[in-house]
């Protein structure tokens, strides 16, 4: 698994409170969303200020997440494309 | 329906520690802070409900205490309970608030969490309490300096008179910084302990 990848996942268990899910339940094409790890509206918003503080990637259309979120997979490839830090 | 039929029915208190239900210890630990209590007491009562661990301490003080007296009324039923929310503290959601506060502190760093700005407001609470339990009931959250247990009570009656719910949970829930303290009841037509306003301040003072 990437480092970065790893990174993802930890930060999204950590920062979004997700309890009861260990690293390795996350699968690198698992949805994040819907019936994926579930993730809700407000964790969506959560993850668009992790992109920024984090990655320094501002998102100007909150629409662009739904694309962006759909699995640690997809987000990494974001990442690395567009990261400014 | 007169007030002087109403009764409480049960009462639930989190405080110190421990957790309490009609005065008979459920669960303790002392010696923890108040997150890993709170967690602890979540699996204990077999809570079961993962968007707990997304919540402010506020809201998981009152979804804890809430539950414990709800889910034996509300966990089997297909019928959505007419059961009133009438909470009390006096902290409002100031614990929350400071968290955002020191988010949007520093304008070169500033990066608000929307998980926690959702939270900057005491009755998010009872939006938790209502979904689980789903609730569509008249629900209030009233600031004052002191547990007051005269105006719960006056409101109580005036709900469950004017027929806008068949119970109401009320009480007391509070949360700033390591001072943490939860104390409800629920008013009813069933129940052994009279609701007037001498039984509560008993109930708040002995839990």
């Amino acid at each position: 698994m990437s480092d970065l990848k790893q990174e993802l996942k930890e930060k999204i268990i950590t920062q979004l409170n997700l309890e009861d899910i260990a690293i390795e339940e996350i699968a690198d094409n698992d949805s994040l969303f819907g019936d994926g790890l579930g993730l809700d509206s407000i964790d969506a918003l959560e993850l668009i200020v992790m992109l920024d503080k984090d990655y320094g990637i501002k998102l100007t259309d909150p629409k662009e997440g739904k694309k962006i979120f759909e699995s640690i997979e997809v987000m990494s490839n974001y990442i690395t494309e567009h990261r400014t830090k | 329906m007169t007030a002087e039929n109403l009764k409480i029915k049960e009462y639930c208190s989190i405080s110190n520690n421990r957790v309490m239900l009609n005065g008979q210890l459920l669960f303790e630990a002392q010696g923890s802070d108040f997150i890993t209590f709170i967690k602890l007491a979540y699996k204990k009562m077999d809570t079961k409900y993962p968007k707990f661990f997304k919540m402010d301490d506020l809201s998981k003080l009152g979804f804890l205490a809430s539950d414990i007296l709800l889910k034996p009324i509300t966990q089997d039923s297909e019928m959505p309970k007419n059961i009133a929310l009438a909470f009390s503290n006096s902290a409002s959601s100031l614990e929350t608030d400071r968290k955002h506060q020191e988010s949007i502190r520093d304008k070169e760093y500033y990066f608000p969490s929307p998980a926690i700005f959702v939270y900057t407001l005491p009755n998010i609470c009872l939006g938790e309490i209502s979904i689980k339990h789903r609730l569509h009931s008249e629900n209030s959250f009233f600031i004052f300096n002191h547990f007051n247990a005269e105006y719960l009570h006056d409101y109580a009656n005036s709900l469950m008179k004017s027929e806008k719910a068949d119970e109401v949970l009320c009480g007391w829930i509070n949360c700033d910084v390591e001072d943490y303290e939860a104390f409800l009841y629920l008013v009813s037509t069933e129940g052994s302990i009279a609701h007037n306003k001498e039984e509560i301040i008993k109930l708040y003072t002995t839990k």
